[in-house]
């Protein structure tokens, strides 16, 4: 596993349930959005939990800046609320008998020291204000989470963990926490740790990925080279595709496009109402992306990239085959047949134009 | 009217009704805290003890605090040696008495509110920095608190309601431990059904207002 020099979290943790066992060796980035992704069953929120210490039979070892949390072999255990965290769950979990002013303070008074993020501040990323004489039963599902979000804020924690904090909303509840939840990666230093197993989710707020499967970290890494690895288990290459920051350059008024450059060159996406020099993260699926020889004439498809071959493997069908590209940069993966793959004569080093069907926009 | 004798029996009952629900509110928190977060192999052999006097017969359960409690038995040695004295024929043995009888009236309530409590509240206030005391005191007893209301209620009635161990372990002394079910007995037992109507009577609207009052609360808070 890759260690980084910024890394801060060290984070050692065993374990053992009838049936399942997490055994984890993570040294975590102390800045930025962590996704611990995976399906259900992985151990995703297990880790979370140990990382509070609400695991009781948690075993293991937690440094978090220079501070030891657990050190089992020592017996050392500092309690969940002896440490500077915040914990947002998968449902909102507001006491339902204070109200909302009363249940961001909770947490609030019981700091003493250095109230880094104020109450105001707090208030206003959520967009609550207009909610905190309410009880939490007068609210709906989105503005609980909000609100969840908000009181673990409130107590200016140094780590933030969440739980699937939107998976308890629907598409529409989810659209409208969202921008909340990208303004806290943008405008907080906070260090978040965010479990999730939406892939688009991940996608679009992570700038670390840990990829869990039944309870071991099978990958660990930045977010755009951990998608785009192809030596990850199957369960993950069904949906392989890449995720690439761009920025708005271009509006073509004649044609309703809109240009994204990137490292590697440029596509064209339909009209977006984003004004030039606005980043987006868009995800590019392997099997919307096909390749060509040459740079092909007489084609529909607007977008077209030269990129080298570097790695090939296998899909999760015998059929098809997994290839990562290069495109000055930028990793890509398409997906194609191994016909294809033979007729193309498609090796490492090879160049080739890759032709992009169609992205996906994760804004 | 009630007569003297009567007036007393009344103060006296209300007396040890309010004493041993208070008692019980004390030593029942946790009892029933335990209860409902174990995981311990002797949680059933413990529930099962308290549920006890739900199933006994009240001659049974005040026959073997007599003796627990009596010159010979090791409370009363203990009693003895602390210069108490020794409990039976006292009015605090009958509030000892009391304690046990009542137990479960107050016990399974709060079990049953604590467990449908759950832990996540308790998660919650820890990730808040509440420690396992404050969590108790601000989140557990508002949310636990119509359990503990009918805890209250029931522990109470069901004291005022007592006569079987009352009568092993008090006896009959006025002022001291004759208390409200013993006294109609006497009134029956001496043909007074003037007086014994009066205060069954009493007993009966006491008893249907407070299991009125009980049926027609409604939960307060739910945890969502």
């Amino acid at each position: 596993m890759e260690i980084t020099p910024d890394s801060i979290i060290q984070a050692r943790f065993q374990v053992i349930w009838p049936g399942f066992t997490l055994d984890v060796d993570l040294e975590l980035p102390g800045r930025g959005v962590t996704a611990l992704f995976g399906h259900s069953g992985s151990g995703k929120t297990t880790l979370l939990r140990c990382l509070a210490g609400l695991e009781q039979h948690g075993h293991g070892f937690l440094r978090f800046k220079g501070a030891v949390w657990q050190d089992s072999a020592r017996g050392i255990f500092r309690p969940t609320h002896q440490r500077p965290l915040g914990y947002v769950f998968q449902e909102a979990s507001l006491f339902p008998h204070l109200s909302v002013r009363n249940n961001l303070d909770y947490g609030r008074k019981r700091v003493n020291s250095g109230h880094k993020v104020s109450l105001d501040h707090a208030v206003e990323l959520l967009g609550i204000g207009y909610l905190l004489d309410r009880m939490p039963d007068r609210l709906s599902g989105g503005e609980r989470q909000r609100v969840a979000i908000a009181r673990a804020l409130a107590t200016s924690p140094e780590l933030l963990l969440m739980d699937e904090p939107l998976a308890a909303l629907d598409l529409k509840r989810k659209t409208e926490i969202l921008p909340y939840l990208e303004r806290l990666h943008d405008e907080l230093k906070i260090p978040v740790c965010y479990v999730s197993h939406l892939p688009d989710e991940v996608a679009r707020l992570a700038d670390y990925v840990v990829l869990l499967t039944e309870g071991r970290a099978v990958a660990a890494g930045g977010l755009r080279e951990t998608l785009a690895r192809l030596d990850l288990p199957t369960a993950f290459t069904e949906d392989a595709g890449v995720v690439i920051e761009a920025v708005v350059a271009e509006h073509d008024e004649r044609y309703y496009l809109t240009r994204l450059d990137f490292p590697g060159g440029s596509i064209f996406v339909a009209r977006r109402r984003e004004t030039i020099g606005y980043k987006l993260r868009f995800r590019v699926h392997a099997r919307d992306v096909s390749l060509a020889l040459t740079r092909a004439e007489g084609t529909s498809i607007v977008n077209l990239l030269p990129a080298t071959v570097t790695e090939i493997a296998d899909a999760d069908t015998p059929a098809h085959v997994l290839v990562r590209l290069n495109a000055d940069g930028t990793p890509l993966i398409a997906r194609i047949t191994r016909r294809s793959l033979d007729h193309l004569s498609v090796v490492p080093g090879k160049p080739l134009w890759v032709q992009i069907k169609a992205v996906a926009l994760l804004t | 009217m009630l007569s003297d004798v009567d007036l007393a029996a009344v103060w006296l009952t209300l007396k040890l009704a309010t004493i041993t629900t208070m008692i019980l509110l004390i030593v029942g928190t946790p009892i029933a805290w335990w209860l409902a977060r174990t995981g311990s192999k002797w949680k059933g052999v413990i529930g099962a003890v308290v549920a006890l006097p739900l199933v006994l017969p009240p001659t049974v359960l005040g026959f073997y605090l007599l003796i627990a409690l009596g010159p010979h038995g090791p409370v009363g040695q203990l009693t003895q040696l602390l210069g108490w004295g020794v409990l039976p024929f006292t009015f605090a043995g009958l509030v000892v008495a009391s304690v046990f009888y009542s137990m479960p009236f107050v016990v399974q309530p709060l079990q049953q509110a604590f467990e449908a409590i759950g832990v996540r509240p308790l998660e919650v206030a820890a990730t808040l920095r509440a420690s396992p005391w404050d969590a108790f005191f601000t989140v557990v007893l508002p949310l636990a608190k119509p359990g503990f209301i009918t805890a209250a209620i029931l522990g109470f009635a069901h004291t005022v309601g007592e006569f079987g161990v009352v009568l092993m372990i008090g006896g009959n002394i006025p002022e001291k431990t004759r208390v409200v079910s013993v006294q109609i007995y006497d009134h029956v037992e001496a043909l007074e059904y003037a007086e014994a109507h009066l205060l069954a009577g009493g007993m009966l609207l006491f008893s249907f207002f407070v299991l009125l009052a009980l049926y027609s609360r409604k939960g307060t808070h739910t945890w969502k």
